[in-house]
């Protein structure tokens, strides 16, 4: 058994959060750069040309790249091998309380303070007071094999995260309906989100497996599909999105997606659950093993 | 084009949907919180702690201020959020307002009706905007963090027309 002390992760998590915040994820970057030099609209193009100017402003001042610095959305992998054992000890308030869970909490706390990054979270969603800090974070634990911990920090932004969309589809809908559900989601969300955007695809599974994979899509975006199928539906729905026209900034044309990733699960005989989870051109991840 | 706050109604009038500006003056941010508050307010008859008659409103929350700079990283939020409030805020005066994407019809109703603007900023370009403000002082709902109404003074903020004061839009 390998045992891991609270200050690695600490510090790994909140170094994470940091740069996750300030460097441009360089799938993105590229995909604007190509999609810009095929752009029609003026306005359109002259607006990718400014969304890349301050993605290198950000670096070089060492700023966010954008004021929402999201709600911290973390997917461990933790080796079955592993223990965690306490460093020093972090009072908070969290749950489960777990020295992994305060460990991760506490090294947003420091990221977002160490990084001057803005606390975007409320306490209660009704209520809804600052807790000041940016905690807590949304944490996705997988058990896998090995002596690691895969870290994986997402600040994901609400402009975005709002227009997400999620429905139970049943069998007789097949691919067809999958598709019009997910292009429906993005001709919804408009000029909203912050487009140039990608789009993460959950299909199957149970309601909040779906979900969850739309989110994990989110975070390999330009990785390749696998599966020719899905492949192909992946290409199929790029082109369709863009046909919509909303454009970047909403300044029409002919990029309103960078990208589309579907992740599926096995599902039930009477399911079909689908659901979307929209990054806008910022879309962060940023990943460490320890 | 080069505009200076606040924008008076026979500039207001020349502007079309589409136009570039570049916006220089002073302008406030609120957003969700604010907005409540204002929005509050303005319904049981008492004053806002800021005047926003005729001035113009950015709906954001910065970053906090690394050292040695006046204001973090800010950039538009959703506008569509302050849809809820915004048609009663025109009516009272308010005038212009900056954000990022569509807004409800009840919105453009209020603008066509008061003469009002909508401008819009390029979501996500926070970095490069901050570079635009030249002072940032909390004048209200200092409780509310990044949430608070700040006062700007911004240079060559640069900005679209999205809805006009004919109620002309480029999401159309």
């Amino acid at each position: 058994m390998r045992e891991i002390p609270t200050t690695k992760i600490i510090q790994t998590v909140a170094e994470l959060c940091i740069k996750a915040n300030i460097h441009a994820d360089p799938g993105i970057c590229s995909a604007i750069k190509q999609a810009r030099c095929k752009e029609t609209s003026t306005l359109a193009k002259s607006a990718m040309g400014v969304i890349l100017e301050n993605m290198d402003v950000a670096k070089a001042e060492n700023m966010p790249i954008c004021q929402d610095t999201g709600m911290v959305v973390v997917f461990v992998d933790m080796g079955e091998d592993v223990r965690v054992v306490a460093s020093c000890g972090p009072a908070q308030e969290v749950k489960p309380k777990s020295l992994i869970n305060l460990a991760i909490n506490e090294g947003v706390r420091r990221g977002y303070r160490d990084g001057y990054l803005r606390a975007s979270v409320v306490h209660d969603p009704i209520s809804r007071k600052n807790t000041g800090d940016n905690t807590p974070a949304v944490i996705h634990y997988n058990i896998v094999s090995g002596d690691n911990i895969k870290i994986t920090v997402m600040p994901k932004g609400f402009g975005s995260e709002n227009k997400g969309g999620i429905k139970m589809l049943t069998p007789s809908s097949g691919l067809a309906g999958v598709e019009d559900f997910v292009v429906d989601v993005v001709r919804q969300a408009g000029p909203d989100p912050c487009p140039p955007i990608v789009v993460g695809v959950g299909v199957g599974g149970t309601m909040e497996k779906a979900a969850l994979l739309s989110k994990e899509a989110l975070a390999q975006m330009f990785e390749k599909n696998t599966d020719p199928v899905w492949a192909g539906v992946e290409s199929r729905l790029l082109e369709k999105i863009n046909a919509l026209g909303i454009g970047a900034a909403g300044f029409k044309g002919n990029t309103t997606a960078l990208g589309v990733r579907v992740l599926t699960y096995a599902t039930h005989i009477a399911g079909l659950p689908v659901a979307v989870n929209i990054g806008c051109h910022v879309s962060r991840h940023m990943s460490a093993v320890i | 084009m080069n505009l200076q706050t606040p924008l008076t109604n026979d500039v207001i009038a020349k502007l079309k949907a589409g136009d570039a500006i570049k916006l220089t003056g002073t302008i406030y941010t609120a957003r969700d919180a604010a907005h409540q508050r204002m929005y509050e307010a303005h319904i049981n008859g008492s004053t806002a702690p800021f005047d926003y008659t005729g001035q113009a409103v950015f709906y954001a929350g910065p970053c906090p201020a690394p050292p040695g700079k006046l204001i973090g990283s800010v950039g538009p939020t959703t506008a569509g959020r302050m849809d809820a409030y915004a048609p009663d805020l025109i009516k009272a005066g308010l005038k212009v307002m900056i954000g990022k994407g569509a807004r409800s019809p009840k919105v453009t109703e209020a603008i066509t009706q008061y003469g009002g603007l909508y401008l819009v900023a390029i979501g996500g370009t926070a970095a490069l905007m901050a570079k635009c403000v030249q002072s940032s002082d909390v004048v209200a709902y200092d409780d509310l963090g990044t949430e608070a109404v700040r006062k700007l003074m911004v240079v060559d903020m640069p900005l679209v027309v999205a809805i006009d004061s004919t109620g002309g839009s480029i999401f159309e």
